[in-house]
């Protein structure tokens, strides 16, 4: 898989790239809003401290530290990029004081304030040097108490006020501290730094900010009611991390944009990894680096997954093997059993007709995925509100359905479309409406499609007009009472109710309600079909599944247990081949020594097992049993049961134990 | 005796059918339904009334049915291993990994042994005494066999009613001794043409005896075994899951032989002369095994490609994986800074790698305060200079001495830098749960498996192995050494102690000679004349690890001596012939 390397690599490299700060400048616009907040609430607080500090009367009565409880989801992990950002933020809106420590730092208070003080001094420093000062250096490792940070924050200030050019216009700024996932710091020290601080408040002010990873609730468990009611406290809600999920594939898979797709299988490998395993936006941002590498790496006509252009460029300097590649590819071969047969000897034979083709077999591809998305996004603002969501909520789910077989032929499918026939009239046109916008957002394709859309929406609502005329009509014509014979009551309730029938049939809402359905059935069909059918489509999307898995959601413990059981799994040799699970007797000595453990309790005798060890070994030898075996064959055997006992020992099977002389503790579930 | 117990043979030894229902109801009779495994629950579904017939049959079929039932089990296992495509972690059957099992004694294992033995011939249903696969060759064990001159008629009998294959009879054979009250087990059931009948015969005699007995006690208990098995049923696998942990957790009663490796009189075998005996032992399979390593070792240059672009390595599976990782190194790394830590080597630590990176790779001779301030200035060092670059071997990461919290955390930071390239190895069972969300995050691993197959010699060589005699020599000679250059009194007084814990080697509970009633003694011996002069001689002996001072639960302190009572035999047999 030497071909063309080096520019699989660089292509790799880009697309990455691109990639990556895609995700980051998501991150950025999802945390926009709650960063805005956040900036908003620390601003309005401080100045309620400064005016607080002014009027002397209220300081003393005021000793709430104004507090920021910012919920961040469960993945801990994930915390670190949000909150690093927001410390950017903070520091270029609010203060230049933010300092943020994690429970390691604070195991006491000592060291907590130790921590706090250096990255205090740390922040001035910074601010120092920008303003080209000499930098004086404190106390630095030192017994500090709040005392001292108090001092310290006075006769910074008071360089400051004196300067004044801290933006101009805060003399005294705040302190942001922000603790890194809140729970897991020690409760003592919070408390206590929270009620020495909130004694200083006046002349040191404060603000925290909690970053919480399950709830709310939390504050109170961790503080008591006497230090809580010290806070005062406003939540903030990042992005449930579902919604990110959801924008990152968006932006990143549902998107031509980028010209690298995953197949179902990965996607569902990568979004199971997500949703029962951790919940990490970073990790299924690996999984998806993971894929891309493996693809460049292993496809050697990943060339082609490139901006269209370029990928029009690179067909021109394939190389013969390449191009052999290309008629290798199965979806290639299905294609060309399709055509005529002059074509076909041209596709095989002719490197120049083949390059051509390919590159309008790119093109389609390109055209392919441009309506396939459209298509997509339509079709699942339609499904997305149906009840007990047939095709599921998420678009991802839909997507899945999609790329994993004709969707039109699943019952999902059927059943949507029956619920789709019921859908009420202004529910239609919202949805309707949301389509036009969808298919604006890209004049270039299916621009017919939105033009019958729009009619349809216009019929709608000339729909109104006309029921309403209807109605006047009907009602018009009243109809009196008449006396009537039996004959004639039968033969109006007849014909009463082949009206009601027939207008049941032939209500105009209806019949154009069935109209939208069987056009979306239409779109579905025609633009929907999973990326298999398309030739070429090896090239950009990545299908190793399984290699994904066994890399990011490996199974040691399983693997472990398939080598000592059935080694024939990797060491494929006749002589180990067994039926059921058992395996022979000349199978490597560590599996024979495991299966025989298997059958013991707790504790095994290592006398009783070196036996039965030493049974199986001598009939795999085979050795006459009568004749004696001599004692250097039996030290050898012996030798090698000691080996296969400190190998499970080091693999965590058995442990030495004291409760019975000789013997060893299983440490595996099961027996006795 | 004998008479009376011939005169039952005779009557519980016809031969009866016996329908599958039966043989299920007798059970759950008899083990109350409470040793039951999962599969079993299902097989029971029908069952319903309970009969009571001639034993003997019932416990035939019933090994019968055992076996079936852990074949059915190791079948399970093995489909599914079967049937995954690529790799062996790929298998789906998780939840049968480790199980639940039913209540195991010790037999089985000898029980298994034979019939593992034998497996390459599996379709041999020859006698048992004319087939030379399946003999077993155990020391005979010292039982006498009375009743022997009743072997022939017993055997005709049983032949007769030998449903069963020959294999499974041998199996019988092995497990009824443990009912077997009276003999005393073991596993070393004699096993050539004789012995098997003589076996045979007395282990039904006196089951027959007892099994009259349980028949008697389950009379009494009737209406409660009735209702067991259809409740056990109905009850959902997960809470039956449940109860069969505790139950098997619940009984501290161990139920293993008492033999011991002194019995045995193999000595054990001290680490060199278990080289020599194993590198006379040719390895089996090594065509395969090398194409294994072949396999693996293509993957080199991806291992290389990944870790450059910040994913770090870790490999997993059965067999040493250090061979592999030198050949990486020897083929990958050779112009680049790397360095190779041993996690096997008992005396490493976080601070040796540290140091290793700060003293070797960045060459800096200065001490550091704490661990965390080396790691502080290495990351700093790494993150200034964009060019520095550094390969990390480690082997056994989940190894004794680096598989704390801590040290995983340190070694995690130093991973997640970006110019620090890490691949390691772990071979524990449970290495995996060393690492949490954010450990894993910050190793950022890809993980392969490289089952290999290697024996681990070089790391177990280092372990202290349960067989390999604990360099014996060492402590033997330290301790003449040392207790040459002290005062006749305070060999003395050292002595005392080595006796006093030698008659007490055999007391589970000895916890060691506390400080009080050792003053005693050595007054009594005029050793001593004040507990100063003691304590100040029990300093020095601490000074040169002679003994280990405890408290116990009592506060009291308590004295011993850390080293194994072989060599303290050893040694105070050397001592005597010394003076003598």
């Amino acid at each position: 898989a030497s071909e063309d390397s080096k520019l699989r690599f660089e292509t790799y490299q880009l697309i990455w790239q691109q990639m990556k700060s895609e995700t980051e400048r998501l991150q950025d616009e999802l945390n926009k809003n709650l960063f805005d907040n956040l900036i908003d609430f620390l601003c309005k607080s401080y100045c309620g401290v400064q005016k607080n500090s002014r009027d002397l009367g209220c300081q003393i009565k005021l000793r709430e530290i104004p507090t920021a409880a910012l919920i961040l989801g469960v993945n801990v992990t994930d915390h670190d990029l949000t909150l690093r950002s927001l410390i950017e933020a903070l520091r270029d809106n609010v203060t230049p004081y933010v300092v943020s420590l994690q429970a390691k730092d604070g195991p006491d208070m000592k060291h907590f304030l130790q921590k706090l003080f250096s990255q205090l001094v740390d922040c001035y420093t910074v601010v120092k040097s920008k303003e080209k000062e000499s930098v004086q250096v404190t106390q630095k490792k030192t017994y500090c108490s709040m005392d001292s940070l108090c001092s310290w924050y006075k006769t910074v200030t008071q360089h400051s006020f004196m300067k004044n050019n801290y933006n101009g216009l805060k003399e005294y700024p705040p302190v942001v501290l922000v603790l890194k996932d809140m729970e897991s710091f020690t409760t003592r020290v919070l408390q206590d730094f929270i009620v020495i601080s909130s004694q200083h408040l006046h002349e040191f002010p404060l603000i925290l900010i909690f970053g919480i990873a399950t709830s709310p609730i939390i504050i109170h468990r961790l503080l008591p009611h006497a230090v809580s009611s010290l806070l005062c406290i406003e939540l903030f809600q990042s992005l449930s991390c579902k919604e990110h999920l959801t924008t990152v594939l968006d932006k990143l898979l549902l998107t031509t944009q980028f010209p690298f797709k995953i197949s179902e299988k990965v996607l569902q490998v990568l979004t199971n990894i997500f949703l029962y395993h951790d919940f990490s936006i970073q990790n299924f941002i690996k999984g998806l680096q993971l894929s891309l590498l493996e693809h460049f790496f292993s496809q050697p006509l990943s060339v082609l997954c490139c901006n269209l252009p370029e990928a029009k460029r690179r067909i021109h300097f394939l190389s013969v093997n390449q191009c052999e590649n290309i008629r290798r590819l199965p979806s290639f071969r299905r294609y060309v059993d399709n055509q005529a047969s002059e074509k076909q000897v041209a596709l095989l034979t002719n490197e120049r007709f083949l390059k051509e083709e390919t590159q309008s077999l790119l093109e389609n591809l390109h055209i392919y995925h441009m309506n396939y998305f459209l298509v997509l996004r339509c079709l699942h603002k339609f499904t997305s509100s149906l009840p007990k969501y047939p095709l599921g909520r998420q678009i991802r789910e839909l997507y899945c359905m999609c790329l994993e077989k004709n969707i039109w032929d699943s019952e999902e499918y059927a059943s949507a479309l029956q619920l789709l026939r019921m859908l009420a009239k202004d529910e239609l046109m919202t949805i309707l409406q949301n389509c036009i916008n969808i298919f604006k957002s890209s004049e270039k394709y299916l621009g017919s499609t939105a033009k019958r859309i729009e009619e349809f929406l216009a019929q709608f609502q000339s729909l109104d007009a006309d029921a309403r005329e209807e109605e006047d009509a009907s009602g018009s014509e009243p109809r009196g009472l008449q006396k009537t014979d039996l004959y004639h009551l039968q033969k109006s309730l007849l014909e009463m109710k082949e009206l009601r029938t027939r207008s049941k049939k032939q209500s105009k809402f209806e019949i154009l309600r069935e109209k939208v359905v069987n056009f979306i059935d239409c779109l579905v069909r025609e633009y929907l079909p999973p990326p298999e059918t398309q030739p070429l489509h090896e090239a950009l999307y990545f299908s190793a599944a399984q290699t994904l898995r066994e890399h990011l959601n490996a199974a040691p413990r399983i693997a472990l247990h398939t080598a000592l059981n059935n080694p024939y799994y990797y060491l494929k040799n006749e002589a180990l081949k067994s039926e059921e699970g058992c395996i022979p007797n000349t199978a490597p000595d560590i599996c024979i020594a495991y299966k025989l453990h298997l059958e013991c309790g707790r504790l095994i005798n290592l006398v009783d097992w070196s036996e039965a060890f030493a049974t199986v070994v001598t009939a795999a030898e085979k050795m006459d049993a009568n004749s004696t075996i001599s004692e250097e064959m039996n030290e050898i055997i012996h030798a090698r049961f000691i080996r296969a006992v400190s190998e499970l020992e080091l693999l965590g099977f058995i442990k030495p134990t004291k409760r019975k002389t000789d013997h060893v503790a299983r440490l595996t579930w099961g027996g006795c | 005796m004998a008479s009376k117990l011939e005169i039952k043979e005779d009557k519980m030894l016809e031969v009866q059918f016996v329908g599958d229902d039966d043989v299920l109801n007798h059970i759950l009779d008899r083990e109350g339904g409470a040793k039951l495994k999962k599969e079993r629950a299902q097989l029971l579904v029908n069952t319903k009334k309970i009969i009571k017939k001639p034993e003997y049959d019932f416990d035939l079929e019933e090994d019968d049915q055992e076996v079936l039932k852990d074949r059915n089990y190791v079948e399970v296992l093995g489909r599914d291993i079967q049937e995954s495509l690529k790799n062996g972690s790929a298998t789906d059957g998780e939840s049968k990994v480790y199980s639940f099992q039913n209540r195991k004694h010790s037999e089985k294992m000898a029980k298994l042994a034979s019939e593992l033995a034998k497996t390459p011939r599996k379709s041999d249903s020859v006698s048992l005494k004319n087939d030379p696969e399946i003999m077993i060759n155990i020391p005979q064990s010292s039982k006498e066999h009375s009743a022997s001159d009743r072997v022939e008629l017993k055997n005709e009998k049983s032949e007769l009613q030998s449903i069963t294959p020959c294999s499974l009879r041998k199996r019988l054979i092995v497990s009824r001794s443990h009912s077997d009250s009276e003999s005393e087990y073991s596993a070393s059931n004699s096993e050539d043409g004789e012995g098997i009948a003589q076996e045979y015969e007395e282990d039904t005699s006196t089951v027959v005896l007892s099994q009259k007995m349980d028949t008697q006690n389950r009379v009494v208990s009737a209406p409660d075994c009735k209702e067991t098995p259809s409740k056990k049923i109905k009850r959902d696998k997960r809470s039956k899951l449940v109860e069969e942990y505790f139950e098997a957790h619940s009984s501290s009663k161990v139920l293993t032989s008492d033999r011991t490796l002194q019995k045995l009189r193999r000595a054990k075998l001290d680490q060199q002369t278990l080289h020599n005996l194993l590198s006379t032992v040719s390895p089996s399979f090594s065509s395969e095994l090398k194409q294994l390593n072949q396999q693996y070792e293509k993957l080199f240059h991806k291992w290389m490609l990944q870790l450059r672009l910040g994913f770090n390595i870790v490999l997993y599976g059965l067999g040493s994986k250090r061979d592999l990782l030198e050949r990486f190194r020897t083929s990958m790394l050779q112009d680049s800074t790397h360095v190779v830590i041993n996690g096997f080597f008992p005396g490493i630590s976080v601070k040796s790698v540290l140091n290793s990176i700060t003293e070797e790779v960045l060459d800096y001779m200065g001490t550091f305060q704490s661990v965390l301030d080396q790691l502080e200035w290495i990351i700093n060092k790494f993150k200034e200079d964009s060019s520095l670059e550094l390969f990390l071997l480690i082997h056994n990461l989940d190894s004794q001495m680096l598989r704390g919290d801590k040290s995983q955390q340190i070694i995690g930071q130093l991973s997640s830098l970006h110019n620090i390239y890490l691949i390691a190895s772990i071979d524990h069972l449970n290495a995996p749960l060393m690492w949490d969300h954010a450990k894993q995050s910050l190793y950022n691993w890809l993980w392969y498996e490289t089952t290999t197959y290697s024996p681990y010699t070089e790391e177990t060589s280092y372990e202290n192995s349960l067989l390999v005699k604990q360099s014996g020599s060492l402590p033997l000679s330290s301790l003449t050494h040392v207790l040459r250059s002290l005062t006749p009194n305070a060999r003395g007084i050292f002595r005392l102690l080595l006796k006093y814990q030698l008659d007490n080697q055999d007391n589970p509970s000895y916890i060691g000679l506390s400080f009080q009633d050792f003053y005693q003694q050595c007054r009594e011996a005029f050793l001593v004349n004040s507990d100063l002069t003691l304590r100040a001689q029990l300093t020095e002996f601490r000074d040169h690890k002679l003994i280990r001072t405890k408290k116990g639960t009592d506060g009291v302190e308590y004295l011993s001596i850390p080293v194994d009572n072989k060599t303290l035999t050893d040694f105070l047999e050397k001592e005597e012939e010394e003076e003598a």
